[in-house]
């Protein structure tokens, strides 16, 4: 087992930078998932670790070993590809034996690892098909039996969920993480999806635009986001942006309503608050005149403008409400829900 | 063209292409080049000496009214075979489409020929118009019109024109029962619903759709008209009678091997060259089209 | 159909039925020919209907050399000779084919296209108008009257070579990746997943270019002069050339069914592949 280091890693094609330094240590073990919007370079930075794309420039360390310059099957780590990759003229046992093969072990052992890795995956029964005679959820499970028989130190995951429908991926996903408990192995996994991406890792790292913009465990990212991209990519509904002055401890929206914060920053700028911390309160200083309900049966969303702006903002309240559309609201929230991003930076600021 | 991944460079690739580079480099380049070569070349009737003339071989073949008449020969022997052949497997290929069943039986039955050597199709035809015991001459002979394409220029252009053409419907009839069975059927019948019949359908909403395919056809039926026909025409008249069936291949060939005059027929492979390239690019251009639709 | 006439339909059929007849016409003459006795085939009209002696033609054909007074070699050896030449030229052009779209689609290196363009240059350069340069090489290579002289110098493949590029550009890159992650090699993949990715391909151009082999003429007609090394469809001109002397129809007919049923069978036989490698080839 090892962990994975990434050191100063960048990545440039022709003039293009598509990575900017990119520093992180995974530990042994543990289950990190790298997440942001397509194109933010997240299926780049897995490649590099798996060796399939080269590294412009930084280091890449698996365990204690440099692997720059090794070719992918010498790095010891095992890959679940978004389309799965199976060979399809083999049958599952043969998919899952292929590496195996190559790497010249015993028939016996060979065997003994594909049965063992089919019984975790209870894909026993099909070892004697083709890919295609096999349902998505299926197709998965051997492209995880394919990794698992390598007995890596590392798994890559590159969106492995994103060919199931919403059901299986529930399941899938619940699955791929028992497993990795139960194997231990360190894993990175990519997705675009922030509601997979939060319950899956033990760590998330947030990638935009080819920077990470932050890197820590999923309260962390949901309590304390370190910039605006953040506190809008985790958590559902989007946190609520309003802009406004901040002096002396409070910030002044652009409708006059001045909020207490406890922050002693002092400027221009977004005050975020998410919808779910949005409580109704008479006199509350968020008010809003309601546009549109909707009814998810376990939380009400209420969609408005802000009072005096034209910025919308929601609340998501418990239970069904009575509101009405064109019903005026107002709301109030813990200042500990309060969080600060200064206009320019759009990084958080600190209290 | 190539993939995201590939395999580091080594020796390998160049490994890998390298039979396929030679054999083109000592069978297609060389020859190819030795042709534009020998084509500024003339030789005296002994072979002894040879001497750099430029163009002189290629304005000789420009005046020679031989090779400017088999010129226009050639265009229409092409033409006719292509014309013919087309036409048919378009009639056939339309109600073949109609059917609905048993268009596979009817494809099975028509498309066979494409397997039959050009040389035995012209034997097959040299056969059946044997003026002595061929089946059609003693027919034409009953209603009084006499057959002899040994003697008669007209009448041997003319078999070997069916002889060619007769080959080839095979192949455009696969290709236009394609294109028909690829037209979405709700076209079709919208144009019924519309109150066009079977025949003004066919002119006015099948036959435009599938003109990519009657223009790639074109190409590939000149081309085969061009050069694939030699062994129909040695076979069938050994383009005679007096030249009257010498299309261009057929000249370069008895030039270069029977008249052994080597300027000429390289100056004439050179001409050749010049064609298949004009025609190559022509349907290179048209398949980016058909790439679009 | 759109319509529901019957009397369409019954049309349909009947001029299929005719084309049908047209198409097949001479090949039924040639089977009729190839089927009675010599003495018959000199008197007009010349039957439309088979005779009785078709076995015993084929039997004195196969094993003969032909018509009494020509000089080439036993049928079945020139069919033998046929089937060697097609299969040679099927095997090679595939696998030298295979071999150069795999590294132009799966390598990069120097010179990549230029080597692209050469095989594409191949695709302008029709034997037809470079026969004497050609035949000049491989004499003085003294590969005349060879397997490898018939064969060699028709292997290089434009046409192959581009399927099998866009047959490797749908491959999906992951089959790759997957592939090196377990380990394999460039030849390892090439032989355990490109290939069999790419049979049904193979299979199919292997038809076509079968026929193409089978059905060559000029480039043997040159280059074999010993009557040995003849192939069967070269044959028919000598036997058409010996027939004013000698005009026994019948054999000439078998030899010119024994030259087309190999490669007809096959387009019969593997229809399927055949029509895919026909609209393979030539996109």
């Amino acid at each position: 087992m090892a962990g994975i280091k990434l050191d100063t890693l960048t990545k440039s094609y022709g003039d293009t930078q598509v990575l900017h330094h990119i520093d992180a240590e995974i530990e042994d073990g543990e289950f990190v998932v790298i997440v942001g919007p397509s194109g933010c370079g997240k299926s780049t930075l897995l490649r590099m670790v798996a060796g399939l794309e080269s590294v412009t420039s930084g280091n890449v360390h698996i365990g204690d070993k440099r692997v720059n310059d090794l070719e992918p099957a010498d790095r010891d780590i095992a890959m679940v590809f978004q389309n799965y990759a199976l060979y399809p003229h083999m049958s599952v046992r043969d998919n899952m034996a292929y590496g195996l093969k190559i790497r010249k072990l015993s028939k016996a052992e060979i065997d003994r690892r594909v049965n063992e890795a089919a019984e975790i995956l209870e894909i026993g029964q099909y070892l004697d098909r083709k890919p295609r005679q096999l349902s998505g959820g299926q197709r998965q499970r051997v492209a995880m039996g394919r990794a698992i028989v390598r007995d890596p130190q590392v798994f890559l995951f590159d969106e492995p969920l994103s060919n199931l429908d919403a059901k299986l991926r529930v399941q899938m996903r619940l699955e791929i993480r028992k497993l990795q408990k139960r194997l231990g192995v360190t894993s990175i996994f990519v997705t675009h999806d922030q509601v997979e991406a939060m319950t899956l890792g033990d760590r998330l790292m947030v990638l935009n635009g080819g920077y990470v913009e932050q890197f820590g465990t999923p309260i962390e990212l949901y309590e304390r986001p370190a910039s605006i991209f953040v506190a809008g990519f985790i958590g559902s509904p989007s946190m609520n942006f309003l802009s406004g002055a901040a002096n002396a401890g409070q910030v002044t929206l652009s409708n006059g309503t001045t909020i207490a914060t406890g922050s002693t920053a002092s400027g221009e700028v977004l005050l975020g608050v998410r919808p779910e911390h949005l409580k109704p309160e008479e006199n509350g200083p968020f008010k809003m005149t309601i546009e549109m309900l909707e009814h998810l049966g376990g939380v009400t969303l209420l969609h408005g403008v802000l009072d005096g702006t034209d910025t919308q903002i929601v609340a998501s309240l418990n239970g069904i409400t009575d509101h009405q559309v064109g019903d005026q609201v107002s709301f109030a929230a813990k200042q500990s829900h309060l969080h600060l991003f200064d206009a320019k930076s759009e990084k958080r600021i600190e209290e | 063209m190539l993939k995201r991944v590939h395999f580091p460079a080594s020796i390998l690739p160049y490994l890998l292409v390298a039979p396929q580079v030679i054999v083109t480099l000592i069978f297609f380049i060389w020859p190819a080049s030795q042709a534009v070569y020998q084509s500024f070349l003339i030789e005296d009737a002994f072979g002894l000496s040879t001497e750099f003339v430029w163009f002189e071989n290629f304005t000789y073949l420009w005046d020679d009214s031989h090779y400017r008449s088999s010129f226009g020969r050639t265009i229409f022997f092409s033409a006719c075979v292509a014309f013919l052949s087309m036409a048919f497997a378009l009639i056939l290929a339309g109600f073949a489409d109609r059917v609905i069943r048993g268009s596979t039986v009817y494809r099975t039955l028509l498309i066979w020929p494409y397997a039959v050597a050009p040389v035995l199709a012209g034997a097959l035809f040299l056969f059946m118009f044997n003026p002595t015991i061929g089946i059609f001459p003693f027919i034409l002979e009953k209603i009084g019109y006499g057959w002899n394409h040994y003697l008669n220029g007209g009448q041997a252009m003319f078999l070997v024109i069916i002889a060619a053409a007769w080959k080839q419907v095979a192949y455009n009839f696969l290709f236009y029962l394609a294109a028909m069975q690829s037209i979405p059927r709700s076209i079709t019948e919208a144009a019924a619903i519309d109150g066009a019949g079977p025949i003004r359908r066919f002119a006015t909403i099948i036959f435009p759709l599938i003109s990519p395919t009657t223009f790639f056809l074109l190409v590939i039926n000149a081309t085969y008209a061009f050069f694939e026909t030699f062994g129909i025409i040695h076979a069938v008249t050994q383009g005679g009678p007096a030249n009257s069936t010498t299309t261009l291949v057929y000249k370069v060939y008895n030039d270069g091997f029977v008249g052994l005059d080597l300027g000429g027929s390289a100056a004439q492979s050179v001409i050749l060259m010049i064609l298949v390239i004009g025609m190559t690019v022509i349907q290179f251009r048209f398949i980016e089209k058909r790439v679009q639709y | 159909m759109v319509e529901n006439r019957p009397f369409l339909a019954i049309l349909s059929h009947l001029i299929l039925i005719l084309g049908v007849a047209m198409v097949a016409l001479p090949v039924w003459i040639t089977f009729v020919g190839a089927s009675h006795e010599a003495e018959r085939m000199l008197q007009t009209p010349i039957p439309m209907w088979p005779g009785d002696q078709f076995f015993v033609n084929l039997k004195q054909t196969f094993w003969g050399s032909g018509l009494t007074g020509t000089s080439i070699a036993p049928v079945w050896m020139m069919m033998f000779n046929s089937l060697l030449m097609a299969l040679m030229i099927a095997f090679g052009k595939i696998a030298i084919s295979l071999l150069s779209a795999f590294a132009i689609v799966y390598f990069k290196f120097p010179f990549r296209m230029g080597f692209f363009w050469m095989i594409f240059i191949t695709l302008m350069l029709p034997v037809e108008v470079r026969i004497l340069p050609t035949f000049e090489v491989v004499a003085d290579l003294g590969m005349l009257n060879s397997y490898w002289g018939l064969t060699i110098p028709l292997i290089a493949s434009a046409t192959a070579t581009f399927m099998f590029r866009q047959v490797f550009l749908t491959i999906p890159d992951e089959m790759l990746e997957s592939a090196r992650i377990d380990g394999a090699g460039p030849m390892r993949f090439f032989w355990d997943i490109l290939i069999p990715l790419s049979r049904t391909n193979i299979a199919a151009l292997f038809v076509i270019l079968f026929i193409y082999g089978w059905n060559q003429y000029l480039w043997p007609l040159l280059i074999t002069t010993d009557a040995d090394m003849s192939t069967i469809v070269v044959s028919i001109k000598q036997m058409l050339e010996a027939a004013e002397q000698s005009p026994e129809w019948n054999i000439i007919m078998m030899i010119a069914l024994l030259a087309m049923v190999p490669p007809i069978f096959v387009v019969i036989a593997m229809q399927k592949l055949f029509v895919q490698g026909l609209t393979e080839t030539d996109k």
